[in-house]
């Protein structure tokens, strides 16, 4: 299956097969991290559709690579990329979450290329 | 044992089944092995938290209860009335929430009896739960407006309140419509809290934009009970002096005591507007079920939670979602809050039946649009965590955000937002 988001390739899609073994085993990230990212991740779903997958107009994250996430979060809270709205609501979250967050959006299902 | 579990207990031997919408199976009077939530209502937050429980924990029944055939968005709504939407696109259909395994009841819960776990709809049919959520919104208090508390049914045919979509924002399209150029806008704002506290202006923006481009010597009379515009209020008045100078007439604490039906006259304490249109927007309350079933806690008007469960705080097992719920600080009633709310809800339902410890620490994020002209919009957000010494969500430092200015690319964003939580919500 191919993948639309640009970090698309072999490793992703095995990170996204093997979701949150794979995660937790390249990031440190724990269990119980994962279950907190879990619940945050709540806040993400309604403009980024379920689990991460957009119906469109929005990006998708959902098995978007772990660290482009995680980078892409940290550069709108700090300034770094310009945002509508993501620059203000990447300041309610701690490094840790934004680590976990990243890692479990990444283990989730990514888009199908149509 | 209170009379009215007595009275329930046997009605419920005697009471049919319920017949599910779009299924062929009916529903039992008793939860299978697995349990079951009944959720009263099929807005924002009755509908998420129905999908957010069956994707959590498909092992529960989950049955949403709602009197409307089809979910009509109020977000958005207001672009109706500009003509630059159709009610088809805020519309949606309850089928893809039954293909995601909730059980859609069309109908209307009549009474809920908390001791015996029950309630009873109209026609008689009992459902008894192991968990409630009540998600029916805001009621109007049509009482504290002397003309339209005998008949607000009727009444609201002649002013329009528009505060829920559907019919009553085509009324009010209409009503604009008919009206000549030259003619007079009005709208009452009541106090706060109301739903959705940028939407009145965005409504007389929206409004504005109809008028300049179809009836430019028409004017808007904006009578605000509060003492300054609510929400977004430096966005709005700069927006309305770039884009509609000289028809907005903006008169705050302009508290309004009563309507005159007849010549569409609005009497506020210190004067007299007559309108070609008069929109009044009463004050509000908890959704009426919610004060039936004693849930209502605060200012006889909202009902508490505990914001961790969204549980009661006054009735067990039983939960209240969105506009019903009395607001922590700085919390919106709107739409994308109620699905928060049902999203930490949903998930502690799940773990509480399971056994499990609800989630601690949980997190709401709100964002908020309105639509300056038919393509630049504004937004706002909130992004609120839970506090444990406080014992509610407090807004994060700085958890307030703004646009900088109205902009086409949130416009566009705004209705992106639409199109993923409908999709989220009702699948």
């Amino acid at each position: 299956m191919q993948r639309t988001n640009r970090r698309g390739g072999p490793f992703q899609q095995a990170l996204a097969a093997n979701a949150l073994v794979l995660a937790v085993a390249t990031t440190g990230v724990h269990a119980q991290d994962m279950n907190t990212a879990r619940h945050l991740a709540q806040t993400c779903t309604n403009c980024h559709g379920t689990n991460g997958l957009s119906v469109g107009g929005m990006p998708s994250i959902a098995g978007q690579d772990r660290e482009y996430l995680a980078r892409q979060m940290r550069d709108f809270r700090d300034g770094k990329r310009p945002a509508t709205v993501m620059h203000q609501l990447a300041k309610g979250f701690t490094d840790p979450e934004i680590d976990a967050l990243a890692a479990w959006f990444a283990a989730q299902k990514s888009p199908a290329r149509r | 044992m209170s009379t009215t579990r007595r009275r329930f207990i046997g009605f419920a031997g005697a009471s049919a089944a319920v017949a599910a919408f779009g299924g062929c199976a009916s529903l039992s009077t008793h939860p299978p092995a697995g349990g079951r939530v009944v959720v009263i209502g099929g807005g924002y937050g009755g509908a998420s938290a129905a999908t957010r429980l069956r994707q959590l924990a498909p092992q529960i029944e989950v049955v949403l209860i709602e009197r409307e055939p089809a979910f009509v968005s109020c977000a958005l709504s207001n672009r109706i009335l500009a003509g630059t939407m159709a009610i088809d696109e805020l519309t949606v259909g309850y089928g893809g929430l039954a293909a995601n395994g909730v059980r859609v009841v069309r109908g209307e819960v009549t009474a809920i009896d908390a001791d015996a776990r029950a309630v009873r709809l109209a026609g008689g049919s009992v459902l008894r739960y192991d968990r409630l959520i009540v998600a029916a919104g805001i009621d109007f208090m049509y009482e504290t407006i002397p003309s339209m508390a005998a008949d607000p049914g009727q009444a609201m045919q002649v002013v329009p309140h528009a505060w829920k979509a559907g019919a009553q924002t085509l009324l009010l399209r209409r009503q604009l419509e008919a009206m000549p150029d030259g003619g007079v806008f009005a709208i009452h704002i009541p106090p706060t809290p109301y739903r959705c506290p940028p939407a009145p202006y965005e409504r007389v923006s929206q409004v504005a934009w109809y008028l300049r481009n179809n009836k430019p010597k028409s004017k808007i009379v904006v009578l605000d009970s509060n003492d300054a515009i609510v929400a977004k209020a430096g966005l709005f008045t700069a927006a309305w002096k770039k884009w509609y100078p000289g028809m907005i007439d903006y008169r705050p604490k302009s508290l309004l005591v009563d309507v005159d039906l007849r010549t569409l006259t609005a009497i506020t304490e210190f004067e007299k507007v007559r309108a070609d249109v008069l929109n009044v927007l009463p004050p509000m309350r908890a959704g009426r079920i919610a004060a039936q079933a004693g849930l209502v806690t605060t200012n006889a008007r909202w009902c508490d939670v505990n914001y961790l469960t969204l549980e009661s705080v006054k009735v067990k097992n039983v939960h209240v979602l969105g506009d019903s719920t009395f607001a922590a600080p700085g919390m919106a009633k709107s739409g994308h809050m109620a699905n928060q709310h049902a999203k930490v809800c949903a998930s502690a339902i799940a773990d509480l039946m399971q056994d499990r410890m609800p989630f601690a620490s949980p997190m709401m994020i709100n964002t908020c649009y309105s639509f300056i002209t038919d393509r630049e919009a504004v937004r706002v957000s909130h992004v609120h965590r839970y506090d444990a010494d406080k014992r509610t969500m407090m807004l994060i430092p700085g958890g307030v955000g703004l646009s900088a200015e109205p902009t086409a690319l949130e416009g566009t964003y705004a209705v992106r937002w639409a199109q993923n939580i409908f999709a989220s919500m009702l699948g």
